[in-house]
């Protein structure tokens, strides 16, 4: 049971900085999700919370006690990998137990506390067995064990899932859940993938390259995304973003390709900036006398279709999702409106969501 | 190779027949004039299966003393062999295994320049180094001693080399799972890193226990005394030019007790490390 405190955390390789400040506190108990594309610093925040990287600048702090300085065996963490990193030579058992061991546990706790995380995760049957005679799966299940017979204060998840096919990485989704809602571990989970994210997060740290874009819920950061980036990083397909102005009279957007958007409601505070106008594919009705569009492409899943369409001749692209499958056809014309409450704004410049 | 004809498979065998029987009958020949006097030894022809002398001449090889060298028995050599070879194979081992550890695994001020160095030194084999290095052994009063037989001959950037290359493949991130663990330095290495190279450590002891074993050149420098002579070379000094000088019946009982032991650790390593192989654990 701990905290997690990052204060100003900075890391630079020599006098390249790749993590330009992060502010975060987590509370005790929480499942907090790291997301952002590859390269956004998301794994070298996460390795640096678990100690494997040195801190440049500013402090990270475990239960209030600053560990920059302490080795990793002494952070009291514990750490699931994504190629699982479990010591080949040894049975399934000796991995579990390799960290006690060394922690001069007794024997017979030990094996209790082993036989307690096998049983949790399904894996009484495979204690004696090597890792190499274990499947994908399996081999995730003991490095979860591994993680969890040390009952640590803090679990990092460093992509454990990636490597999974995609039926095993829902099945281990819910069982991390489980998991969570049973110990209420401290747990920090790094992903790639949103849909991971929005469904093991109870907040989510959205990164992009080096910063922190947004902290929040997984329905805050889907409903009201702080950023360009987050609303184009979160949801898929992604929202539709357009650039342009607003004109004078506060109820048409004019986009920089020149087309035009009207509005349904006059946002005069808005006149006169760079703007970006958002709206997510799901939001755009179907309505007889909207926003006419031009049919490039649909994609059908079966149950929903992502109809990719153009506005005027060279205009932004927006994607609309229909229930269902849609029968429609290359260029035909399509209407839908715009419903006021679903419209996000941001700022061209900065990127920045502006509320009203 | 992929055709199956009769005549093929004959003439194939044919010549593999010939070839077993080149390379083995000087083998053979040796052990067969093991087990004769020097007599029958010397008279033409050669006598092609062995004699009666088995028991005679392994026991005098054992407790005899042979004046050529000094009087010490074939026990004294075979023991010799044994310290100088399993000392070189087994020092190599543990040097190179540390060496290639704190290269590969650890940042330290100078740690490319001491690879370098290390690696700098395959190029120079014991030949090419023999006069210091013999200067250096007289200096320090190491003639006639295990350890001056051996330890010049320890340092080894093959085996380091080898090492590190295995070390290298190695992932990251189960050094990382051991650090959060907490092991330490030489828990790691003891725990994962020494079980991991099991069967390059079979290989490498094999090929080292050779070549321990057959040193000539320096074990011929490094001894004086009749007592510290390795195996190889009290087999050179019992050979004379005069076949009468010479006794060729515990010549060749040495001949064959010096092959022994190489075969024996081919033999029986090669079972273990290609067991290793077939267990791969990667």
């Amino acid at each position: 049971m701990a905290t997690i405190d990052m204060r100003n955390v900075r890391k630079s390789y020599e006098q390249h900085e790749v993590i330009h400040g992060v502010d975060v506190r987590i509370a005790d108990g929480e499942f907090i999700v790291i997301v952002g594309p590859s390269g956004c610093g998301k794994s070298t925040l996460l390795r640096m919370v678990a100690g494997l990287e040195e801190v440049t600048a500013g402090e990270i702090a475990i239960d209030d006690r600053v560990v920059n300085d302490i080795e990793p065996a002494h952070r009291d963490i514990a750490m699931v990998f994504q190629n699982y990193a479990l010591y080949p030579h040894m049975s399934v058992f000796d991995n579990m137990a390799y960290g006690l061991k060394i922690r001069g546990t007794p024997k017979d706790e030990i094996r209790r506390r082993v036989d307690e995380a096998a049983a949790m995760l399904e894996l009484g049957h495979l204690l004696e067995r090597r890792p190499r005679q274990l499947s994908g799966g399996q081999r995730q299940r003991v490095a979860m064990g591994r993680a969890l017979v040390r009952a640590p204060k803090v679990f990092l998840f460093d992509e454990p899932l990636s490597n999974l096919d995609a039926k095993l990485r829902v099945q281990m989704r819910l069982e991390i859940q489980k998991l969570h809602r049973r110990l209420a571990t401290t747990s920090l989970f790094v992903t790639h993938d949103q849909v991971e994210a929005m469904t093991l997060a109870q907040r989510m740290i959205v990164m992009n390259a080096g910063r922190v874009e947004q902290v929040g819920t997984p329905h805050e950061v889907y409903q009201r995304p702080a950023t360009t980036f987050v609303a184009s990083f979160i949801g898929s397909p992604p929202m539709n973003l357009v650039e342009g102005t607003l004109e004078a009279d506060g109820l048409r957007f004019r986009c920089t390709s020149g087309d035009h958007i009207d509005l349904p409601q006059a946002r005069h505070d808005l006149v006169g900036r760079a703007l970006v106008l958002g709206i997510r594919p799901e939001h755009l009705l179907p309505a007889d006398d909207g926003l006419v569009l031009t049919v490039q492409l649909v994609e059908s899943l079966g149950a929903e279709s992502f109809i990719h369409t153009r506005l005027g001749e060279a205009g932004p692209e927006l994607i609309v999702r229909a229930g269902g499958l849609a029968a429609l056809r290359f260029g035909e014309l399509v209407s839908y409106r715009l419903p006021a409450d679903a419209l996000h704004w941001f700022d061209a410049t900065s990127g920045l969501r502006i509320d009203a | 190779m992929i055709e199956r004809r009769p005549v093929a498979n004959l003439v194939s065998h044919f010549l593999l027949v010939i070839g077993v029987l080149v390379m083995a009958f000087p083998i053979y020949y040796s052990f067969v004039a093991s087990t004769r006097t020097v007599a029958e030894i010397l008279t033409p022809p050669l006598p092609l299966w062995p004699g009666a002398h088995f028991v005679d001449n392994y026991v005098q090889a054992f407790t005899g003393s042979l004046h050529r060298i000094g009087g010490v028995n074939l026990g004294t050599l075979l023991f010799n062999t044994t310290v100088v070879a399993l000392a070189i194979a087994v020092g190599k081992i543990i040097i190179s295994l540390l060496s290639a550890y704190a290269v590969v695994f650890f940042r330290f001020p100078g740690r490319m320049l001491f690879f370098w160095m290390i690696f700098i030194t395959l190029m120079l084999p014991v030949e090419v180094r023999i006069m210091p290095t013999y200067q250096v052994m007289v200096d320090l009063g190491l003639i006639d001693t295990y350890t001056g037989l051996t330890l010049p001959l320890m340092a080894s950037a093959t085996a380091t080399f080898l090492f590190r290359q295995f070390f290298l493949t190695i992932p990251d991130e189960l050094v990382e799972a051991a650090r959060i663990d907490g092991a330490g330095p030489l828990r790691f290495f003891r725990d994962v890193l020494l079980p991991l190279s099991k069967t390059n450590i079979a290989a490498l002891f094999v090929i080292l226990f050779i070549y321990g074993w057959t040193q000539y050149l320096w074990p011929l420098l490094m001894t004086n005394s009749n007592d510290m002579n390795t195996i190889l070379i009290a087999l050179r000094k019992m050979v004379s030019f005069a076949d009468a000088d010479t006794q060729w019946h515990v010549v060749m009982v040495t001949t064959i007790l010096a092959l022994l032991p190489p075969v024996l650790v081919v033999v029986l390593m090669q079972r273990w490390f290609v067991k290793g192989l077939v267990e791969s654990e990667k």
